[in-house]
């Protein structure tokens, strides 16, 4: 289950129409760690994560897995290594979190192929890593939102894929509730070694959770590396258009973003606001 | 937990078990509709103005000579029977396709304008043009799958919605049903006769030359929807989701998609566009089964069900024979009323 794998994108464009979202991205996702991408809202983050997984074709360049183009891999054969949780999974209606996990199954099932104790040990191992074994006979409808969202991604879990990309797995959770989701998938990169992408809005958060950040601005690279090295007030300028200061999460040691708006900053703490920030900067792609 | 690797017993244990009554709880039910589905076959065999036991009715359709319930039985009622089984069997099977694949109960195909193109098509052949039955038929069966063309290309941007495809269906539809409309009210009386079945679908003096085309697209079109049924349970997650569990999205849609057509275009050419046996099939057998598998077969079932049950009673139920399309569409128009409450109370659109 620790083999790793190598993701990368080779001088990548995306876009949609006529209309460019990525340009030009060389990256390499290190294999067995968590990777956290930001950027500014329709900055690329979760049309990058769709075309590494296949659903989108790029318009140039190629997305790379173990040296194979993820375009011309026969899609189940990719599902088994890569798994992709989007950012809004539907639910059927009435569907039971037996039945919805069990579909993370289907990249290791044929047409008419039967039920296997495999998939039944899959399944729970799955529910277990996420604390939902419980609920296993419920409907998906009746759960809470956190509860529904370790759901899913015990679906996913249930893949089995070595690679996990999840876009904003934390989206309408609470603190505890993000927390939860966000430990849980370090307990799974340790435990397992599976290689962890996500797309998450929180810097603080990604900072702290991420082993490498990727920074995303404008459709570009803009920064990858530690967070360390990646969140930096310069970063956070260029990436957001927005101000602010970058001290040590008391916590866990890791960077701390301190937003700087138009109010409640004082003086002399060298975070008076800066005027000549182009607010027209973020979010203009 | 703090490794989640090893799973313990009792999680396994809980989801096999778990999966084990599912799956016992679903053959019990769709076995129970089987068994429902040939009992309402032999019935309607059986019984009717005059009763036949079931050994004259076995001896006729061994082929032998019975006085009397050869003619009644053999000719009369066998190849309506068969067709009521056929055509409902394609409208359930081609309704729970649709439902799953846009997700939503309302896009069914005699909703969203295939079975009124298939109608507005047969109506215009048999009354402007005379047409032979059979060129009727190839006429309906086109007519539907232009239809079903012509709404997904319209409905195309970027991937098909689900509720934009249901909105332009139920235009293209109102806009057919005018044509046939238009059609019949400048039809003579001998061509209105043969027309009107193309309304709300009729069973009326089904002969063999209806019936077995229905029944060889049932034989042949069927297996292509149940090898796509894990595809397709795996697309009513989203089309994200079933494209990261390894499902070619595009390529399945299409596939179902022409072959819940060509099932709806031949039991329509056959028996009429049955008012809304595909619209309730999928969800009385989800209801009945739960979502555990794929509903096909049961929609099946539960289609072949109504439709024997309902032509049955159209012909004896009152003194008055009615067509088995207006038994069905009094038994779905509250549904479909219910379904648009409902969900306007979700505060959902459509």
């Amino acid at each position: 289950m620790t083999a790793s794998h190598t993701l990368a994108t080779d001088d990548l464009t995306l876009g949609y129409g006529d209309r460019t979202v990525i340009e030009g991205l060389d990256l390499t996702l290190a294999a067995g760690r968590i990777t956290v991408i930001v950027g500014a809202n329709a900055c690329g983050k979760s049309t990058l994560l769709r075309s590494m997984s296949r659903l989108l074709v790029p318009r140039a360049g190629r997305v790379v897995l173990d040296g194979k183009e993820v375009h011309r891999t026969p899609a189940k054969e990719l599902a088994r290594t890569l798994g992709l949780l989007p950012q809004s999974p539907v639910t059927p209606d009435g569907i039971t979190v037996l039945d919805l996990v069990g579909r993370g199954r289907h990249p290791h099932q044929r047409a008419f192929s039967r039920w296997t104790a495999q998939d039944d040990a899959a399944v729970a191992a799955a529910l277990e890593a996420t604390r939902t074994t419980e609920l296993v006979e419920r409907s998906v409808d009746e759960l809470s939102g956190g509860q529904r969202q370790r759901v899913w991604i015990a679906m996913a879990l249930a893949q089995q894929s070595d690679l996990l990309l999840l876009d904003e797995p934390t989206t309408f959770l609470d603190i505890s509730h993000q927390i939860e989701v966000l430990d849980l998938l370090t307990d799974l990169n340790r435990s397992r070694g599976t290689t962890i992408v996500m797309v998450l809005h929180d810097l603080n958060l990604a900072a702290r959770y991420a082993d490498r950040l990727v920074a995303l601005a404008a459709g570009r690279l803009h920064a990858a590396g530690t967070p360390e090295e990646v969140m930096t007030e310069e970063t956070v300028r260029t990436v957001y258009g927005m101000d602010s200061r970058v001290i040590e999460d008391p916590v866990s040691g890791k960077p701390l973003v301190l937003p700087i708006g138009r109010h409640h900053a004082t003086a002399g703490t060298g975070a008076e606001p800066v005027a000549s920030s182009a607010p027209g900067q973020a979010g203009s792609r | 937990m703090s490794a989640p690797v090893v799973t313990a017993p009792p999680a396994l244990r809980a989801v096999s078990r778990a999966r084990v009554r599912h799956a016992r709880r679903r053959l019990l039910i769709v076995l129970s509709l089987l068994v429902l589905v040939v009992a309402a076959f032999a019935t309607t065999l059986m019984a009717g103005h005059t009763f036949y036991p079931a050994s004259d009715v076995l001896r006729v359709i061994t082929g032998e000579q019975v006085p009397g319930a050869s003619f009644t039985v053999g000719t009369l009622r066998l190849p309506r029977a068969v067709l009521a089984l056929t055509a409902g069997f394609s409208f359930g099977m081609a309704g729970v396709t649709f439902q799953t694949m846009l997700r939503n109960p309302l896009a069914s195909p005699d909703i969203i304008g295939i079975s009124a193109g298939a109608s507005a098509a047969a109506a215009v052949a048999i009354v402007v043009f005379s047409l032979s039955e059979t060129e009727v038929s190839v006429l309906a069966i086109t007519a539907a799958l232009a239809v079903a063309l012509l709404v997904y290309v319209l409905a195309f941007r970027d991937g098909v919605a689900g509720t934009r495809l249901i909105l332009i269906g139920i235009g293209i539809s109102a806009l057919l049903d005018s044509v046939t409309s238009y059609v019949l009210s400048r039809a003579g009386d001998w061509d209105l006769q043969a027309a009107m079945r193309w309304l709300t679908g009729s069973l009326n003096g089904t002969t063999w030359t209806e019936t077995v085309p229905a029944v060889l697209a049932v034989l042949l079109l069927g297996p292509v929807l149940l090898f796509q049924g894990r595809n397709l349970s795996a697309l009513s997650l989203g089309d994200d989701t079933a494209s990261a569990l390894g499902v070619r999205v595009e390529r399945t849609r299409v596939t179902v998609i022409v072959a819940a057509v060509g099932l709806i275009a031949f039991a329509t050419a056959a028996a009429g566009p049955i008012a809304f046996v595909a619209f309730l099939s999928g969800p009385i057998a989800a209801r009945l089964t739960g979502t555990g598998g794929s509903l096909l077969i049961p929609a099946g079932l539960v289609g072949s069900l109504l439709v024997l049950v309902a032509d049955f009673t159209g012909q004896y139920a009152f003194d008055t024979r009615y067509p088995v399309g207006v038994v069905t569409g009094v038994l779905g128009a509250p549904y479909l009323v219910h379904l648009i409450v409902r969900t306007n109370r979700a505060g959902g659109s459509l």
